[in-house]
């Protein structure tokens, strides 16, 4: 083993990642579907509490952003690190610590989160126990990420690196300051339970701070460094602007992190802090283009490959969602629109544009890079089968997405309508009842873009089968 | 809103962390030649990148 060590990059924590992806991508989907569906049909709730829409709401929340997404991330995060740097992930054994302690963290999700353990903190709802496990794999990913941008064999730092790399630090900060909190012990160790060490509007500053960072640099940024080496690599072309992708790197990382405030816009933060978040928001619009237009632009003068190449269809489609949920982003942080847009579906449209069609796609796009290259093979077992994926979770996208745009505005404009003597034209439920027919068509939505994601575990099970793992030899470095 | 007084020295000891990593990378000579360092991905590869394609003839 330890001759071929040498030789070989470490592929294996990077091939495990990649299958748990994968399946929790389906399970996170398939929850989301589940309360969906509860939202059109309550007696979907089954009276269990263990399945009522509060308590698997988070579930569906971790999964698919932490599991799906933060597997992914790791998988393509180890394997471009590797191969840009032209070296072996550095101290192995944290990466497989990573690998093992990661879904921990997703199986303590699992089990605590349908019993009703919480923080209440929106995408940091684990518990105390929880957070400080993830804060130890954070430290064995930051250890393996930067000691192999350390041992680098290729002076240059790629710029898909540095998007990693920010978003590994970012995350660490985010995380650790949001999570902070105070143990409590009075139902014993087995029942968790701490209480934020911030109160009131300065925990919601807090929250905010870190919810949007999270959107900013979990989601945003590692997903830009995937976007960099796969969309060139997929279509054999470099990035239309090598230039600009530095740029947009420097720029996003110098702007985001006072976009938070949006989020708390006509609550009792102070006006002044709501509209320095707004106008953050707003300068967001152009680094957020200019990579989008970058990534876009690679194809110029190829465009002809997108007409054949399914995986080149995922990641491009996938940019236009960047570019339309960073541009819709901005102008709901605009507060007049906020006004309008805040407590709706439009909120939830908004998210899950990003959510489906910018971090979804860009991850099925490299992960079908990626899992065929693991096993020895070139392309995926059954190449057709990611077409129809493509267009599945394509029209998915469009159903939930349209269908929330339309419920969100007519409930923000219900809400607000008044009767000339100042009474309310509509009561809630009224606004809730005229909803269930966009429910229902999102619940169509998302059954297909779930459909599209069974389809990848069935193909990827089958691409394992028929190819075998191997561990890709590192090239020699021409010396000039 | 006493938390601003955490959250805005933490942000501004961050961008000036974020400044000087830009001066390391501007004058370690990290963007010198820098439209090269969008080929050489392209080089290196494990494989040729175009065969996931189901081919047209044309």
């Amino acid at each position: 083993m330890a001759s071929t060590h040498s030789a070989t990059y470490n592929d294996g924590v990077v091939r495990a990642f990649a299958i748990c992806a994968v399946v929790y991508g389906v399970v996170g989907m398939a929850v989301g579907v589940l309360i969906a569906s509860q939202l059109a049909w309550p007696e979907l709730n089954f009276g269990i509490p263990w399945l009522t829409y509060g308590r698997l709401r988070p579930l569906h929340t971790n999964a698919v952003i932490f599991a799906f997404g933060g597997c992914t991330l790791f998988a393509t995060s180890y394997h471009v690190v590797q191969r840009t740097c032209q070296t072996r992930l550095f101290a192995g054994p944290l990466a497989t610590f990573t690998l093992i302690g990661w879904n921990l963290v997703i199986l303590a999700a699992v089990v605590t989160l349908p019993l009703g353990y919480t923080s209440g903190k929106e995408y940091a709802e684990l518990e105390w126990p929880i957070d400080i496990l993830i804060t130890l794999v954070w430290v064995a990913y930051a250890i393996v990420f930067f000691g192999t941008i350390g041992t680098r064999k290729i002076r240059h730092i790629y710029v898909a690196n540095w998007f990693f790399g920010a978003f590994i630090i970012a995350v660490a900060l985010l995380h650790i300051v949001n999570s902070a909190a105070i143990p409590v012990f009075s139902e014993g160790l087995l029942s968790p339970k701490s209480y934020s060490a911030y109160s009131g509007v300065q925990d919601a500053m807090i929250q905010w701070w870190y919810g949007h960072n999270a959107v900013g640099f979990f989601l945003t940024a590692a997903f830009l460094g995937m976007m960099y080496y796969y969309i060139p690599k997929q279509a054999g072309m470099p990035v239309y602007s090598y230039r600009l992708s530095i740029v947009h790197f420097w720029a996003l990382i110098f702007t985001y992190m006072w976009a938070g405030p949006h989020h708390l816009h006509y609550t009792a933060l102070p006006d002044w802090t709501q509209s320095v978040g707004m106008v953050f928001s707003l300068i967001l619009l152009a680094p957020s283009w200019g990579g989008m237009i970058n990534g876009i632009m690679t194809l110029s003068g190829a465009w002809y490959k997108l007409r054949d190449d399914a995986i080149l269809k995922f990641l491009i489609v996938a940019l236009s969602f960047y570019g339309m949920s960073t541009f819709e982003g901005p102008m709901m942080s605009i507060k007049t629109v906020n006004s309008l847009s805040h407590y709706t579906d439009w909120t939830v449209g908004h998210v899950h544009s990003g959510a489906l069609g910018w971090v979804g796609l860009i991850s099925m796009g490299s992960l079908y890079y990626l899992i065929p290259r693991m096993f020895g093979r070139t392309t995926m077992y059954s190449v057709p089968a990611i077409s129809l994926h493509f267009w599945a979770a394509t029209i998915g996208i469009v159903l939930y997405i349209a269908a929330m745009w339309i419920a969100g505005v007519m409930q923000g404009l219900m809400w607000r309508a008044v009767n000339p003597d100042g009474t309310l034209v509509y009561t809630f439920v009224e606004s809730v009842k005229a909803t269930y027919p966009f429910y229902v068509i999102r619940v169509a939505g998302g059954l297909l873009y779930l459909g599209g994601m069974i389809l990848m575990l069935w193909n990827t099970v089958m691409t394992a089968l028929a190819g075998r793992a191997v561990n890709a030899p590192i090239p020699q470095p021409a010396h000039a | 809103m006493e938390i601003l007084y955490v959250l805005i020295p933490v942000s501004v000891l961050l961008v000036l962390a974020i400044l000087a990593l830009l001066g390391w990378a501007i004058h370690g000579g990290q963007f010198e030649d820098i439209e090269a360092e969008g080929h050489r991905i392209l080089q290196v590869g494990e494989d040729n990148s175009q065969d996931n394609v189901e081919r047209h003839q044309d």
